[in-house]
Formats: C-alpha cells, sequence, structure tokens
C-alpha cells in the first residue's frame, strides 16, 4: 500500500520536475522580457511544488532518499511523469499548447485533490493550487489569443494542438496505483476529471477558434510506468549533471 | 501600426492604506496583459497588493524646462510645511 502512494507521489513530483525543466530551457530565448520571466515564474513555481512532492515521497518510501536523490539520481526508466511534459519545447506556440494542456488538467487535479484523505497530500494540493490558477489563467489567455490572432499564430497553435493531443489521454488512465489510491479516496476519480477537462478545454478552443481532435482518438500512454520517449535521456543528462559529475555537490 | 508592443508604466501598491508607486515600465498588446506581465516583471519578491498600468503615452508630463516657474516659488515658502507641528511617535507614514 505505502508501495503505491510511493509511485503516485512520484508521478505528481516528477510531472513538476520535468516541465520545470523544459521551462527553463526557454530563459533567455523567450520572445520578449516578459515572456521569458513568465515561464521562468511558472517553472520556479513548479520547481517548488515538485520539492513538496518528492520530500513527502522520500518520507512515504522510508529509506531515507531527499528530494534531491529522487530529482537527481533516478534514471530514465525510474521517472514517473507523464510523456505529455517531457515533449520538447518545439516553437512558442507548441510549449504554450503544452503546458495549456497541462494547467487546465493540473488546476482539476490539485482542487480534487484539496479533498484527499491524505492530509499532507491535501495541504500541499492547498498551497499549489493558487500558482497554478495563474499559470493556467496565462495560459489559456495567450492560447485564445493566438490561436484567435493572425493566420500564422492560428496555424501554429492548431499544429501544436493537433501534435500534443496524444499524449492528453495519460493524464487520465487508470492503472493499479491509482485504482487502489481512488479506492482509498486519497486521489480523485480521472472519469469526472476528464469530463470536466474536455468542457473546459473545448470552450477554451473553441474561443480561440481551434479545431479540438477526437477525445476517441488513438493516444499515447507509458510516461507514469517509466516508459519515456527518446528525449527524456537528453533533458535528464543536462538536469541531472551536476550531481552525476560531482556526487553529492553543494552551492 | 508598429510591430512593437506598446510601453506601459507599471504602479504598484506595496500595502493597504499607502500610495500605488511607479516601479518600471514593460511592453504588452493590451491593458490585461499587461497586468499579468507587470505582475511576472514587478511582483516576484512578494511586493504588492495592487498593480495599476497606464499607457505611456496617456501620461502628461511637466516639462523640464519649466522647472523654475513651476517648483522655485515654493522654496522660500517655508510656512507651509507642517514641520512646526509636533508630532507623536506612533504617527507612521506622514
Amino acid at each position: 500500500m505505502l508501495d503505491d502512494k510511493f509511485e503516485y507521489l512520484l508521478r505528481l513530483g516528477d510531472n513538476a520536475l520535468v516541465l520545470s525543466q523544459r521551462l527553463t530551457e526557454w530563459v533567455g530565448k523567450g520572445p520578449a522580457l516578459e515572456e521569458d520571466m513568465a515561464l521562468a515564474n511558472t517553472a520556479l513555481d513548479l520547481i517548488g511544488q515538485a520539492r513538496l512532492w518528492l520530500a513527502y515521497a522520500g518520507e512515504v518510501e522510508g529509506l531515507g532518499r531527499t528530494e534531491d536523490q529522487l530529482a537527481f539520481l533516478r534514471d530514465a526508466h525510474q521517472l514517473r511523469n507523464v510523456l505529455l511534459v517531457e515533449r520538447p519545447n518545439g516553437s512558442y506556440a507548441d510549449t504554450l499548447m503544452r503546458q495549456y494542456l497541462f494547467d487546465a488538467w493540473h488546476l482539476l487535479l490539485l482542487d480534487a485533490l484539496t479533498r484527499s484523505a491524505d492530509g499532507q497530500i491535501a495541504a500541499i494540493a492547498e498551497k499549489a493550487r493558487k500558482e497554478v490558477t495563474y499559470h493556467l489563467r496565462r495560459s489559456a489567455d495567450l492560447v485564445t489569443r493566438l490561436g484567435d490572432g493572425t493566420a500564422e499564430s492560428h496555424r501554429r497553435l492548431q499544429d501544436a494542438l493537433d501534435d500534443l493531443w496524444m499524449y492528453t489521454g495519460e493524464l487520465f488512465e487508470v492503472d493499479d496505483v491509482d485504482a487502489v489510491l481512488q479506492a482509498q479516496g486519497v486521489a480523485e476519480s480521472t472519469v469526472t476529471l476528464r469530463e470536466a477537462w474536455l468542457a473546459q478545454v473545448g470552450r477554451t478552443l473553441a474561443a480561440a477558434t481551434l479545431t479540438m481532435p477526437s477525445p476517441q482518438a488513438w493516444m499515447q500512454k507509458g510516461g507514469k510506468q517509466g516508459r519515456h520517449t527518446e528525449q527524456m535521456g537528453f533533458l535528464l543528462a543536462e538536469m541531472q549533471f551536476l550531481q552525476r559529475a560531482y556526487p553529492g555537490q553543494q552551492w | 501600426m508598429s510591430k512593437e508592443w506598446p510601453l506601459w508604466e507599471v504602479f504598484i501598491r506595496s500595502q493597504h492604506g499607502l500610495a500605488h508607486k511607479h516601479v518600471g515600465s514593460l511592453h504588452a498588446p493590451d491593458a490585461e496583459m499587461a497586468i499579468n506581465n507587470a505582475r511576472d516583471v514587478y511582483t516576484r519578491r512578494n511586493e504588492g497588493v495592487g498593480i495599476w498600468v497606464v499607457r505611456a503615452t496617456e501620461i502628461v508630463s511637466s516639462s523640464p524646462g519649466d522647472k523654475a516657474p513651476l517648483f522655485e516659488p515654493s522654496n522660500s515658502k517655508v510656512y507651509r510645511h507642517p514641520t512646526f507641528f509636533p508630532m507623536p511617535e506612533e504617527v507612521k507614514n506622514l
């Protein structure tokens, strides 16, 4: 049972950790100073959330592993993030669409987790929810503006949506870990989340004049069980370099 | 029309009871994004409880050349300062 909760906490932590790493890749390269800082702020919020989830995961595991050891000393097959967050940044349209699809799900999930039977999970969700409320406000606003913007921005957003759509199914996938925790009241029913997400994303995409792909489309999966895309090794090579080359190094 | 986003001046209220204070400027396509950008650029260190943004072109400024007629006449009118009243220690922000 504790193993299931450990797995679930790794999923929450690794989503935030890996997306934060992706957003950090934009620092210094954003299309405008204001966008650059907004992405960096989001990345910092997410790294803060990753720390809380992973620290609690280490505690639940009970082997004395710290948040840093979990973040920097696990290899790709040991990470439990969904595939969506490890997708490469691509153009700004790709990054924004990835962010929007994730944020819309993330806020619904955190909202539900504030009612978790596990008090620590509920407390972390409560803190993260305020940050993610702003993430979603910003990414939904930009997706709407750019989707309903120029012919080129519309095309780029639609292409990004079509490319990323197959990675959204995993957000709502239920495996044994999810089933156990949902039965305990620790995690939320993913069926409810999916309905709410589809309705909300549908409204935003309609306002953005974008065409939502079919919810019945074939979906990628595997990230939550540690089967990642080939991008993952490169991401970890950069993120973990320091601790791998200089174990225990601090500054 | 210029391709650059217009410039906005940003004013932050640091706590309730204090006036908004000019903190800098930024670029944004419209007011809503200017508020969002101001939040991201100027309130990273817990600086504020309120934000105003104003299009920089909407601000009317006095001319530096008018400094003498505008401001020098008050130099010799020391009786306008409320410094002749003893103020209790507890009164802040005056």
